[in-house]
């Protein structure tokens, strides 16, 4: 079970802007997010993440505490390990596809059968610069799965791929998520193209 | 001819490289995440010498490291090490003069990466140190390489500072650029020339080596 409550300050053009978000999600999940643009998506999954601090909120994995504001306790990202699909996909230049996923694992099966799911098997030793934006996308899904993350945390993952791609991908995804026991949270600006995905929703809009 | 003075030189821009290297790569890092006041007071410290006469710093530098008081005492009474009219003084006044040449070029790289990078790397469990050593530093050489080009080139045409703190001491504190202005001093035109000419063109190949390397990384692999 995953427990968040939090309470964020925003900056807006219109002034401040409060992102307050308090649901509990079952493990196993798969939850997408929307919301317009500037509610504090992508803010809201960096505050589970450890990437930002919230002003005030609480954040329990499995009885674990991540972060509890009130008694100051807010465990580093290193420690929450939570797997992270960034919007801009957060590439490192200097390393190939196949030294990307060993930076996160040294499990070299698993790095394999990754590579097969992202269908990158045959660019492993591509630096992302030589990377198409679908298959760059691929990469960053598979980084942050290399970790075997209980939590795995999505920010528009699905944006740059073709609509055939995003099925097959979709499709694998959903058995590979089932058979790691993960619970996912998707940012996603067009909610109907994870219907056959999510089990959940939530929408964010700041006030 | 004598060309202990170009040897001094050059052993002593190479020697402040990397100490410069080795100091400057940890407080870039320092510096390039968020802002206080106190980073800001510290990079205006770093930045003085950009602005301030080389004179002047030599002056302070002379009256703070002179043996016969303050700290300069202190370090020649219990280390037995004096800073003034020596090489180890000469290292000491262009790690300081030099400083902004090393700093400037990292740490304006460093910004300027996307910090989702270093972010996706903790993320995956690691430490911040690993992440500047195996994501963060390798996406800076380019701005690494002209830093320490600019630096050992900067320090080559040192002639204030040196002067004021090395003084003119044969085979200790006569580096190229003293050798220049005492030769000229003394009417030997023929010797300035040749000390000249080669300052001219060392430093004429390692800029062209900066454009050369600065234009085959001319694509930036963040692109």
């Amino acid at each position: 079970m995953i427990s968040i409550n939090i309470e964020k300050k925003l900056k807006a053009y219109s002034g401040q802007q409060w992102l307050k978000v308090n649901r509990e999600f079952a493990d196993g999940s798969i939850i997408k997010i929307y919301g317009p643009s500037g509610a504090g998506k992508t803010t809201f999954l960096k505050i589970i993440a450890g990437l930002i601090s919230p002003e005030k909120g609480i954040i329990k994995i499995d009885d674990i505490t991540w972060l509890d504001t009130s008694t100051q306790t807010s465990l580093s990202p290193q420690k929450r390990m939570a797997g992270f699909v960034f919007q801009n996909y957060a590439l490192f230049p200097n390393m190939t596809v196949r030294e990307h996923l060993e930076y996160a694992t040294k499990d070299a099966e698993w790095i394999d059968r990754l590579l097969l799911i992202g269908k990158l098997e045959t660019l492993t030793a591509h630096k992302p610069e030589y990377l198409s934006g679908g298959q760059q996308q691929r990469l960053a899904i598979l980084r942050a799965l290399a970790i075997k993350p209980k939590l795995l945390l999505m920010d528009e993952p699905f944006s740059a791929l073709d609509h055939q791609m995003k099925i097959v991908l979709i499709n694998d995804l959903k058995a590979l998520f089932k058979e790691m026991g993960l619970t996912v949270l998707i940012v996603t600006h067009n909610p109907q193209e994870l219907d056959g995905l999510c089990n959940g929703e939530l929408e964010i809009n700041a006030a | 001819m004598d060309l202990t003075p170009i040897w001094l030189t050059l052993r002593l821009a190479s020697i402040t490289t990397l100490l410069l290297l080795l100091i400057c790569l940890p407080l870039a890092w320092w510096l390039s995440k968020g802002r206080s006041f106190f980073k800001i007071i510290i990079e205006a410290i770093i930045t003085m010498p950009l602005v301030l006469p080389p004179s002047v710093l030599g002056f302070y530098l002379l009256l703070a490291f002179s043996p016969a008081h303050g700290v300069g005492k202190w370090l020649h009474d219990s280390f037995d090490v004096q800073f003034v009219f020596s090489f180890q003084g000469l290292v000491l006044a262009s790690v300081i003069y030099s400083m902004p040449f090393m700093m400037g070029p990292i740490k304006s790289a460093l910004q300027q990466l996307p910090s989702s990078l270093a972010q996706a790397s903790y993320t995956l469990g690691k430490t911040e140190r690993e992440t500047f050593l195996r994501v963060l530093l390798p996406n800076i050489q380019p701005s690494l390489f002209t830093a320490m080009v600019l630096t050992f080139a900067h320090t080559l045409g040192e002639f204030g500072v040196v002067l004021m703190i090395g003084g003119n001491i044969p085979n200790v504190t006569r580096v190229a650029s003293i050798a220049v202005y005492d030769s000229v001093e003394n009417m030997d035109y023929s010797a300035a020339n040749t000390y000249s000419l080669i300052l001219f063109c060392i430093t004429f190949v390692l800029v062209i080596g900066v454009f050369i390397f600065n234009k085959t990384q001319a694509k930036s692999p963040l692109e």
